[in-house]
């Protein structure tokens, strides 16, 4: 990826710009979405969208309210199922098999996909419970086993430090960045492949939102993980590849570096300048 | 991207912010092109008054620099710019810097015109500094228009034009140093002309430097360091 320039002892990496994702070895993909529409009724929210999402990477969603980059998050692991006139046309294929086929077990899928909303969903439970509650669900009822993955988890999620001495308080005590990292701490616990990541930081302060950008950047070694966010800003910081989405179109869709100094479409100069409207 | 397109921001401060920035580059370019004409006439013309007026001059545009580098920082910090509006504000920075030293090369003319006005006038050597500075400034101006107007194309032929003006430095050079050959007597104030001459080649390699700024702003390639053919 990177060739050094040495000058004495220092070396300046220069970097190049990375592969665009739809073009990436077979083996570097998560998933892939093949002439994917959607329909809520008759209106369609996204049309023939055809994308890759690199393996262990950070691929963020960009685009105005309403452009269909949280349809297209919540198909991923068939969350627009829950809405009853949403139909779908296409594939989206993970690890090579398609998730819409009958014999997807959804349950199964959403563990391997897990998913973080906008704003924190704790369950009104204690702090260790909401952790160990999709390890129970798993049928894990070895308390030792449980204990290190609850401990695992939330270390994981950066949160350990700050709750380790009070894990069986009421997980509502605790401030809205740590709900949200505990959420995230409850998404990991299970183990998935892929974090999906609705708006994470959109109801958090400034140093929680850093605290959780931080945390995807751990994250990322060991998953795939798809965010989508109104934050330009964050998209530019944490993510590796960019979706920009406007009106149910991809528009365009290439590396966070490309798409922040040099866009190939006007469109999504417009809209990261702030010229849009 | 086009002339035009900084009134299109939501904010309607950012574009006041962006379009000040850029016409006080223009600006401090003007100043620019006005010191090297009157560099280059107080040396042809032995003219030391002149001369004078471009070493004060060259204070004010020292300050035009910090100015506007404290703005480019200043929106930069407050507006965290993308793509276009952050390449506008990039290449802004780096212009200042060029325009900043060819302003010095301008004020080391004036010295020399100052220097050769007391020694006394030369046979030889004016026609070329006339001749290479109507050049350099014509580039220079080139330069800033292709900055004001977007044009990456006029931006293309400044960095051309770098290569003939660097000829007619190499044989300028040529003759001069003959002259010294044939009549020592004049080496003192025939350097001294090489000395502006030299000046007025590294005004010329920045006002390439600029056009070569302007088709990255335009473009958003960076086509330092390449031959001239892949422009």
């Amino acid at each position: 990826m990177t060739s050094n320039i040495s000058v004495l002892s220092t070396s300046i990496p220069i970097r190049k710009l990375p592969q665009h994702p739809n073009e990436l070895p077979a083996e570097n993909i998560c998933m892939v979405t093949k002439d994917f529409n959607l329909f809520y009724g008759k209106k369609q929210a996204l049309h023939t969208v055809n994308m890759s999402i690199a393996k262990k990477k950070v691929t963020a969603f960009i685009g105005p309210s309403g452009c269909g980059k949280s349809t297209l998050l919540r198909s991923f692991n068939r969350m627009n199922d829950l809405v009853d006139s949403c139909y779908t046309q296409g594939q989206i294929l993970f690890d090579g098999t398609d998730i819409f086929h009958r014999s997807v077990d959804v349950t199964d899928l959403r563990r391997r996909v897990g998913m973080v909303f906008q704003k924190p969903n704790p369950f009104p439970k204690t702090i260790y419970e909401n952790v160990a509650y999709g390890l129970r669900i798993q049928g894990i009822r070895k308390k030792r086993i449980i204990d290190e993955r609850v401990e695992w988890a939330l270390k994981g999620a950066a949160l350990w430090d700050e709750v380790k001495d009070r894990l069986n308080d009421n997980a509502l005590g605790l401030s809205g960045g740590q709900q949200q990292r505990l959420v995230i701490a409850r998404t990991i616990a299970v183990e998935p492949e892929v974090l999906l990541l609705d708006e994470p930081c959109s109801a958090l302060d400034p140093i929680s939102t850093l605290k959780v950008e931080e945390l995807i950047n751990d994250l990322k070694e060991r998953y795939t993980i798809v965010i989508v966010t109104h934050n330009m800003q964050q998209a530019a910081r944490v993510s590796d590849y960019t979706a920009f989405m406007y009106l149910g179109d991809m528009v365009e869709y290439s590396d966070t570096d490309t798409i922040f100094t040099n866009p190939g479409k006007k469109q999504t100069e417009d809209y990261i300048t702030g010229r849009y409207g | 991207m086009s002339n035009d397109e900084f009134a299109q921001h939501i904010s309607g401060q950012f574009n006041s912010e962006l379009e000040e920035v850029r016409s006080h580059l223009l600006a401090m370019g003007g100043m620019v092109e006005k010191q090297v004409e009157d560099a280059v006439s107080s040396l042809v013309n032995a003219d030391s008054v002149l001369a004078l007026e471009v070493l004060t001059t060259e204070k004010k545009i020292n300050r035009m620099e910090l100015a506007i580098d404290e703005e480019c920082t200043r929106v930069i910090a407050l507006r965290q710019p993308a793509a276009s509006d952050l390449r506008l504000l990039v290449v802004t920075t780096k212009a200042n810097i060029d325009l900043e030293r060819m302003g010095d090369e301008a004020s080391k003319i004036a010295k020399m015109a100052i220097k050769l006005s007391e020694d006394g006038v030369l046979p030889k050597g004016y026609i070329e500094v006339r001749h290479i500075g109507v050049h350099v400034c014509a580039m220079l101006h080139d330069a800033l228009d292709a900055f004001a107007r977007f044009d990456a194309n006029l931006a293309v032929q400044v960095v051309h034009e770098d290569k003939s003006v660097d000829m007619e430095y190499e044989s300028a050079m040529r003759q001069l140093v003959t002259f010294m050959m044939e009549d020592p007597r004049y080496i003192t104030r025939v350097l001294n002309v090489l000395w502006s001459l030299r000046a007025l080649e590294r005004i010329g390699d920045h006002a390439r430097n600029i056009a070569e700024h302007v088709i990255y702003l335009v473009k958003g390639r960076d086509v330092r360091h390449q031959s001239l053919d892949t422009l």
